[in-house]
Parts: C-alpha cells; sequence; structure tokens
C-alpha cells in the first residue's frame, strides 16, 4: 500500500488484535475443514508469507502436526503488469508433496481489488490442482473488482477509495506491529 | 533500468544486481514444473541475426517462449538483407509488423546502438552481440554463475578476481565482462598475448597481463575466450600450437589454482586450442551450466525490459 498522504492516520489493529485475529481464524480453518489432514498454507509475498507462516505455527499448538507452508509469488500473474514499471520478483516455494489433492489456503494481508487472488489462482493452476482453495486475509477492505470473497478474515475494515491500509509485521518489517489506516483528506 | 540494452555500461550495479536476482526466481520456476509463464502473452520479440549464432539465439528464443511472447527468428541469409536492404529499411519493416523487442546480433559494432538511438523503431533494443564491441546478456549470464557459485547467489561481486584469457582484442565478450564484473565490485585481469590486447587496454577498467602462469593461483574464476579463426587474418601468434602452449588452459595449470576457482567458456570452445578436453570436462568447469544459465538470465532481462510499461523507471517494491 502505498502511503502518500498520511495526515491521517488511525491505528485500526494493536499488535494483539493482530494475534488474536491470527488464532481464531487457525480455529476456523480447523473447524471448516474438519482437521488439519491435507492442508496447505501458502503466503502471497510479501506480507502474506508471515502470516501464513504464524497461523501454521497456530495450528501447529493446537493440532500436534506440522503443517506444510510456502510462498507463492504472483507477479509474474498480474493483470497490470504492462500498467507500471517491472516489478522485482520475490520466491516461489511449494512445500515438499506439492498440492495435488490438497486444501490451499492462500494467505495475503489486505484483500482490496480482488486481482491479487485472481492471480494467485492463475498461478496455482501451473502448479497442481488442488482439491480445494480458500483464501484468508488479515483486512478486508472491500471495493472488490472481482467475483472474489475471502473465507477467513481478521477484521473488516470499510475504507474509501482514497484511504490505504498499511499492515506492519514485527518480525518482517523491523517496526512496531499493527495495522494502519491513512486516510485521503483528513 | 534504461529502456535499451545495448552495452553493460546501459546497466547500474542496482539494475545488474536486480536482473540476477529475477534470473535466480525464474530459475527457480524453471526447474520445477512450469516452463511457461503469461507475462509477455501477446508481446512480438524479433530475433535479428545478421550473423551465425546458435546458442545465444536459441536462447533467447526458448527465453521469449518460456515468457510466451511471439517470436519471429529473421536470419540474414534468405532474407532481404541479402538483396542489398538496409538496417534501416529492415528495422521499419519490423516496425511495421508490431516488434516489441529487437534482439539484434550484427557483424558491425554500433549497429544495435544505431537501431536504439535513430528513432527507426520504438522496440526495446536488446544487444546479442555486434561486432567486436559488446555482447552485454553474455556478461550478466557469467556473472550470474560466478555468483551462484562464489556468493551463494545473492548480492555483487566485490572482492572476487576474474582473469579473461585470449583474444581480447577481437572479443565482445570480454568487453562486456570487463565493464559488468567492475560494475558488480569484482576485478577483470585481461591476459594475452601483446597483439591480442587492444591498444588502449590501460584505459580499461582492471588490470591486465601477459603471463597466464602468474596469474591463475590468485583467481577465483577463469573466463577462456574462444580463438576466432575467422578473425586470425593477421599474424597474431606464430602457430595455433605455441598460443595453446602460453595461453592454453591444461590440466597442469588448472592445478595451480584455488581449489575453488571456476572455470568459464562463453563457447563453442576450441578443445585442444584454448582449453584441454580434460579441463573443459573436470569438476570446477561450469560450461555447461552457463547454457542453463544464459535461459534464465534473458528472461530476466527481457521480463524487465517488456514486462511494464515502457519507461525508464524501476520500481524496487
Amino acid at each position: 500500500m502505498s502511503a502518500n498522504s498520511r495526515n491521517s492516520a488511525r491505528v485500526v489493529l494493536e499488535s494483539s488484535d493482530i494475534s488474536r485475529a491470527l488464532t481464531r481464524i487457525a480455529h476456523e480453518i480447523l473447524e471448516n475443514n474438519k482437521g488439519s489432514k491435507d492442508l496447505v498454507l501458502l503466503g502471497i509475498p510479501s506480507r502474506g508469507v508471515p502470516l501464513a507462516k504464524r497461523i501454521a505455527q497456530k495450528i501447529s499448538e493446537f493440532e500436534k502436526v506440522v503443517i506444510p507452508v510456502g510462498s507463492l509469488d504472483i507477479t509474474m500473474y498480474r493483470d497490470d503488469l504492462r500498467l507500471r514499471p517491472p516489478r522485482a520478483l520475490a520466491p516461489t516455494e511449494i512445500p515438499e508433496g506439492g498440492i495435488d489433492h490438497k486444501v490451499v489456503i492462500l494467505v495475503d494481508d489486505v484483500l482490496f481489488s480482488g486481482r491479487t487472488i485472481r492471480a494467485a489462482l492463475d498461478a496455482l493452476n501451473v502448479i497442481g490442482r488442488p482439491s480445494m482453495v480458500q483464501v484468508a486475509v488479515l483486512i478486508d477492505r472491500g471495493h472488490r473488482e472481482l467475483p472474489i470473497k475471502a473465507d477467513y478474515v481478521g477484521k473488516n475494515i470499510p475504507t474509501s477509495l482514497i484511504e490505504t491500509v498499511q499492515v506492519t509485521l514485527a518480525d518482517f518489517d523491523d517496526a512496531s506491529e499493527n495495522v494502519t489506516l491513512f486516510g485521503g483528506e483528513g | 533500468m534504461k529502456k535499451h540494452l545495448v552495452s553493460a555500461n546501459d546497466l547500474t550495479k542496482d539494475d545488474a544486481v536486480l536482473v540476477l536476482d529475477t534470473a535466480k526466481e525464474l530459475a527457480a520456476i524453471s526447474d520445477g514444473l512450469v516452463k511457461k509463464l503469461p507475462t509477455l502473452r501477446g508481446r512480438t520479440v524479433v530475433n535479428l541475426f545478421f550473423e551465425d549464432s546458435t546458442r545465444t539465439r536459441i536462447s533467447f528464443e526458448a527465453a521469449s517462449k518460456r515468457l510466451s511472447a511471439d517470436v519471429i527468428n529473421f536470419s540474414a541469409k534468405g532474407s532481404s538483407v541479402s538483396k542489398g536492404e538496409s538496417l534501416k529499411d529492415t528495422a521499419q519493416t519490423l516496425q511495421s509488423m508490431g516488434a516489441d523487442a529487437v534482439v539484434i546480433r550484427h557483424g558491425s559494432s554500433g549497429a544495435p546502438h544505431l537501431l536504439a538511438t535513430r528513432n527507426w523503431i520504438n522496440a526495446v533494443v536488446i544487444n546479442a552481440g555486434d561486432g567486436t564491441h559488446e555482447h552485454p546478456t553474455q556478461a550478466l549470464l557469467d556473472a550470474y554463475t560466478i555468483r551462484k557459485h562464489l556468493r551463494n547467489n545473492t548480492g555483487d561481486l566485490s572482492g572476487l578476481r576474474v582473469a579473461i584469457v585470449g583474444d581480447i582484442l577481437h572479443s565482445r565478450v570480454a568487453r562486456s565482462n570487463a565493464i559488468l564484473l567492475k560494475t558488480l565490485g569484482a576485478t577483470p585481469i585481461m591476459v594475452a598475448p601483446p597483439t591480442l590486447l587492444p591498444v588502449g587496454i590501460k584505459d580499461w577498467s582492471g588490470e591486465y597481463s601477459y603471463n597466464l602462469d602468474e596469474v591463475l593461483p590468485e583467481v577465483d574464476a577463469v573466463m577462456m575466450l574462444r580463438v576466432q579463426q575467422e578473425r586470425m587474418n593477421d599474424a597474431y601468434f606464430p602457430t595455433a600450437r605455441e598460443y595453446a602452449r602460453n595461453f592454453g588452459l591444461n590440466i597442469r595449470r588448472q592445478k595451480t589454482m584455488q581449489k575453488h576457482a571456476l572455470v568459464l567458456h562463453p563457447g563453442p570452445m576450441n578443445r585442444g586450442m584454448e582449453i584441454t578436453a580434460e579441463v573443459a570436462d573436470s569438476a570446477n568447469s561450469v560450461v555447461i551450466e552457463q547454457v542453463a544459465n544464459g535461459v534464465s538470465v534473458r528472461m530476466a532481462v527481457l521480463y524487465l525490459l517488456l514486462g511494464g510499461t515502457n519507461n525508464e523507471t524501476g520500481d524496487k517494491n
């Protein structure tokens, strides 16, 4: 999220809120899928990756099993590539065992237009054929441009289009952890 | 990044590292199940080859196809060029056919530069070797190969010493490598008989030597250049055997090198001339790997030059 105007910044989630939201998402994933069998978590770079790892960590604690976690870079599948300068690529790491016949849970920080998830579905398509794909996001800020919805949402935050949502994670950004809403006109 | 890639000088250190990092991620993809990405779908890449080439042309073709670009191969033989068509007219023909990128190899130094600067075409120009001038994607793949083995595939090449041995005078590979290695923080050392070093060698960035045996023990990699028979009309050295004895890399010389030191060759090799078969097939030789890395590096260049808008900007995010 670009932060072009920061004249009004409002913290909407503190570190402890984020942790509680992720705990709830972990429980919901287990409840929905009747356990942890065949689960694979794939984070979408950049902040989806540490979030996926945290959720997997929590599921492991609850169920005493190791959940495969990986990352899925969607840059090459974006539909807005030609509208911007080329972006640097991030690693794609598919856990051993692949994603065929698995329940893949895509994890991202903010769900906005839905175009990232669409690109992720394309990227998954060439890697394998999961039995099911679900989406988990920390923040759903609305304004969908595609028929896509999240299965697990940390928090719904109604926003206007001129606002930006910024997620900072302690282990990733090396800064104090929170979710901040930057207003357009204050 | 600049719009075109004509010379290794077009790349800043950040640009060069970005190309290598992008190539690393693309290599990981092509090693896996995915051999094709949709990124350049609908874009047209023209391979404009006025000179013979196997690996560079096939490498660019493979790279373009893996990114889903449409590839048009053009070789001067059998085209209107043999009827006397000028470079300008050929370029404008390509322009009107809607080429988004032109990969050009030409026997005359400076042909890609003309194409890039004369407003004959809007397409991105990528130099695939021009005369005795430059061959920047070869330098990038050499840098990638060295970085992968000696720098854990990350960052730059600072502190490394790389000998480039052979026909420096006519070698576009040597010229591009000298520039790029310097950009990435390494020290290139040109090694050749005095007749095969260019007059201005003192002004090149880096060092030079006439004695291969003195240089070998202290370098981290050695790049053997092909003795270009087709350019050997003048007497640059007395006999091929004498050249091989003084500047050929044999197993005795290789044993004086450090354990980690790599042997590179841009190909095609003259086994027994500048490199013996034993060395070419030894464990430290990365010649075959260079070819595979060439595809990843060229994919990275095509993606970075063609993947976004055609602005001379780069977004690190």
